[in-house]
């Protein structure tokens, strides 16, 4: 059986910065631990011999000139934020009270 | 011609009328604007029209009159996912935290397409960031399937098969990370494509599973995807992963595999493990006929074992959320995108906005990956599945050793019904059990029209897998195919769809099409 408590689907959503509600907690708590317990199925062939493999297609990183490319205006790297004073992304505070 | 003549149109005839002078790509876009007022609020394949079509053909059309050499596609209409950036509409990938949002720049195929001078006619919907395999992840509601408007039409991209499937676009532009242009392609009767990683640049697409993920084309004959795969195709110095080699053309392919005999002597490999249990019994019946058929016209059927496509699905539902999780967390709510209306420090802020913002889709498999890469887990869960990736290409090397292409049906069932699957995750994902190898691999994968089941007269699609790089073996030898199913049954699949009624009935044409 998978290790997966509400507890612990309560620190990955903090981990992933989701606010799950109690509800979604539960909920995601049964259906994770059933594809858990599926999924762990790999770990039958994935003996200590075979190699990972993480790309499908090998490349090996090429090099380009080093000249300035074409980037984006500020304007357009602001276009789509919430919010912004004209030349930064504006947030709420970053540390809390008790930070 | 008439409109709807137009609309039934191939993208390769329409661009002979076009360049012919017989039609404008105005009329040609015309039509399928009307055909999109007509039919797109029962079939739901778009989440945008664009308001730029009639414009940009317009200057085709004046560029033509004017005596300037055209690319072969110039002014024929295009639809594209939702998951490519495109500078003149919304580009929301299905998802709420995206709603409106307008990049500032074009994906790179998105800026081939303009260069080529297609005519782009909107945003087709999808499953939410491209996970789910019906389009009920989208965060603006399903679309529905043109062929029976209760089900389902694939996902994640059944947007742009119901678009092509209803003649509401001659072509469009898809993403597969697991199967998301083959299987919609298998329930809705289209033809889809997903080329080689790495053969089409994934600059701009929206990423969900960086090291599988690969846009194609979709279309409804196998010359047409080939037309658009070369537009698309080649290198790009924007995609790290773009293979930099020269491609040869895959229109002269699937032209070769229409004119000549290139199905005497080809040896077809039937995947031994994708068919059987789980499999829909008129899928596996018109899968055996088109083997026979296959045979009949010359092929070699050879039988192949890829004992580790067992493992495929496991493996897939590891690495993939690992992949999104990563992928997914630049949706912070600082830079572009939703901003939760809540008081609190940055991080409040954040959680509360992905929390309004993601589907239950996405936090499932946000969460179900960042416990795969947890540390503790990472070894077990996403080393393993890296491994399983490593076994699955020693099979497709090996079942390449005996054949020159690998077959399977596209999906295991036609089309099912909206809610069928919705509450359970685990049957949702078997839905991508014979494309999910392909992208696992990174080798190039076609679906096309395989003739309707009997027992539901539902299309039912045909799989094509070639090696690494060898994307033009799947299209000469797919027109090919298609040329040989379609003179058996009298006719195109697609041309046996159901005429969609402007009351939202689909009146059925009275014909079992398909293969008989």
């Amino acid at each position: 059986m998978s290790e997966i408590t509400p507890e612990r689907v309560a620190h990955l959503a903090m981990l992933a910065r989701i606010a799950l509600t109690d509800d979604e907690i539960e909920k995601l708590t049964g259906e994770l631990g059933a594809i858990v317990d599926s999924v762990a199925k790999v770990q039958e062939v994935a003996t200590p011999e075979v190699a990972a493999t993480s790309h499908p297609i090998p490349l090996t990183g090429g090099m380009r000139p080093d000249v300035p490319g074409q980037t984006l205006t500020t304007e357009q790297a602001l276009a789509g934020a919430p919010d912004h004073d004209g030349s930064r992304f504006r947030v709420t505070a970053i540390l809390g009270e008790e930070q | 011609m008439s409109a709807a003549d137009l609309t039934r149109s191939t993208a390769a005839d329409l661009a002979h009328r076009l360049t012919t002078g017989e039609v404008s790509s105005v009329e040609v876009t015309q039509a399928h604007l009307d055909r999109i007022a007509a039919v797109d609020g029962d079939v739901h394949a778009f989440l945008h029209v664009s308001e730029n079509a009639l414009e940009t053909a317009r200057q085709v059309d004046a560029d033509r009159a004017a005596g300037q050499a055209l690319p072969e596609l110039a002014g024929v209409p295009i639809a594209i996912k939702d998951v490519l950036c495109t500078i003149d509409m919304p580009s929301t990938s299905g998802s709420k935290i995206l709603e409106g949002w307008i990049p500032p720049y074009d994906a790179t195929v998105v800026a081939r397409l303009r260069a080529a001078r297609m005519v782009p006619l909107g945003k087709t919907n999808m499953d939410e960031f491209a996970m789910g395999s019906s389009t009920e992840h989208s965060a603006y509601g399903p679309t529905r399937n043109p062929w029976d408007l209760e089900r389902i039409p694939g996902g994640s991209g059944g947007g742009s098969a119901a678009a092509v499937a209803a003649f509401e676009a001659p072509v469009a532009l898809g993403s597969d990370t697991g199967g998301s242009i083959r299987q919609p392609g298998a329930v809705t009767g289209t033809v889809g494509v997903k080329p080689t990683y790495g053969g089409v640049s994934r600059y701009g697409a929206i990423a969900l599973a960086s090291s599988l993920d690969q846009v194609g084309p979709v279309s409804r004959t196998v010359l047409d995807a080939a037309l658009v795969h070369d537009v698309i195709g080649g290198h790009d110095p924007r995609d790290a992963t773009s293979i930099p080699d020269q491609w040869p053309s895959m229109a002269e392919a699937a032209r070769r595999g229409l004119t000549g005999d290139v199905l005497k002597g080809i040896r077809v490999g039937v995947v031994k493990e994708l068919e059987g249990e789980g499999f829909q019994s008129g899928v596996k019946q018109r899968y055996h006929e088109t083997l026979d058929l296959l045979a009949a016209a010359g092929a070699e059927i050879v039988e192949v074992s890829c004992p580790h496509f067992e493992y495929a699905v496991a493996a897939y539902y590891l690495i993939l959320p690992a992949e999104a999780s990563s992928n997914l967390a630049k949706f912070d709510s600082v830079r572009f995108g939703m901003r939760a209306n809540v008081t609190g420090t940055v991080e409040d802020v954040m959680a509360a906005t992905r929390e309004a913002g993601f589907g239950p889709e996405v936090k499932r498999r946000i969460i179900l990956g960042t416990y795969a890469l947890s540390a503790g887990y990472y070894d077990a869960y996403y080393g393993s599945a890296q491994k399983v990736r490593t076994l699955i290409q020693q099979d497709f090397d090996a079942a390449f050793e005996k054949a020159d292409i690998l077959v399977s049906p596209s999906a295991p069932t036609t089309a099912f019904k909206f809610g069928e699957k919705l509450e359970d995750p685990l049957a949702m994902y078997l839905n991508d059990v014979t494309t999910i190898p392909a992208n696992l691999a990174g080798v190039p994968g076609m679906g096309l029209p395989m003739g309707l089941a009997p027992e539901d007269g539902l299309p039912t699609g045909l799989q094509l897998m070639a090696p690494a790089r060898h994307d033009a073996r799947l299209y000469e030898a797919g027109a090919a195919i298609e040329q040989l199913l379609e003179g058996n049954w009298g006719h195109a699949l697609w041309s046996q769809a159901p005429e969609l009624g402007a009351n939202g009935l689909a009146t059925a044409l009275g014909s079992n099409g398909g293969a008989r």
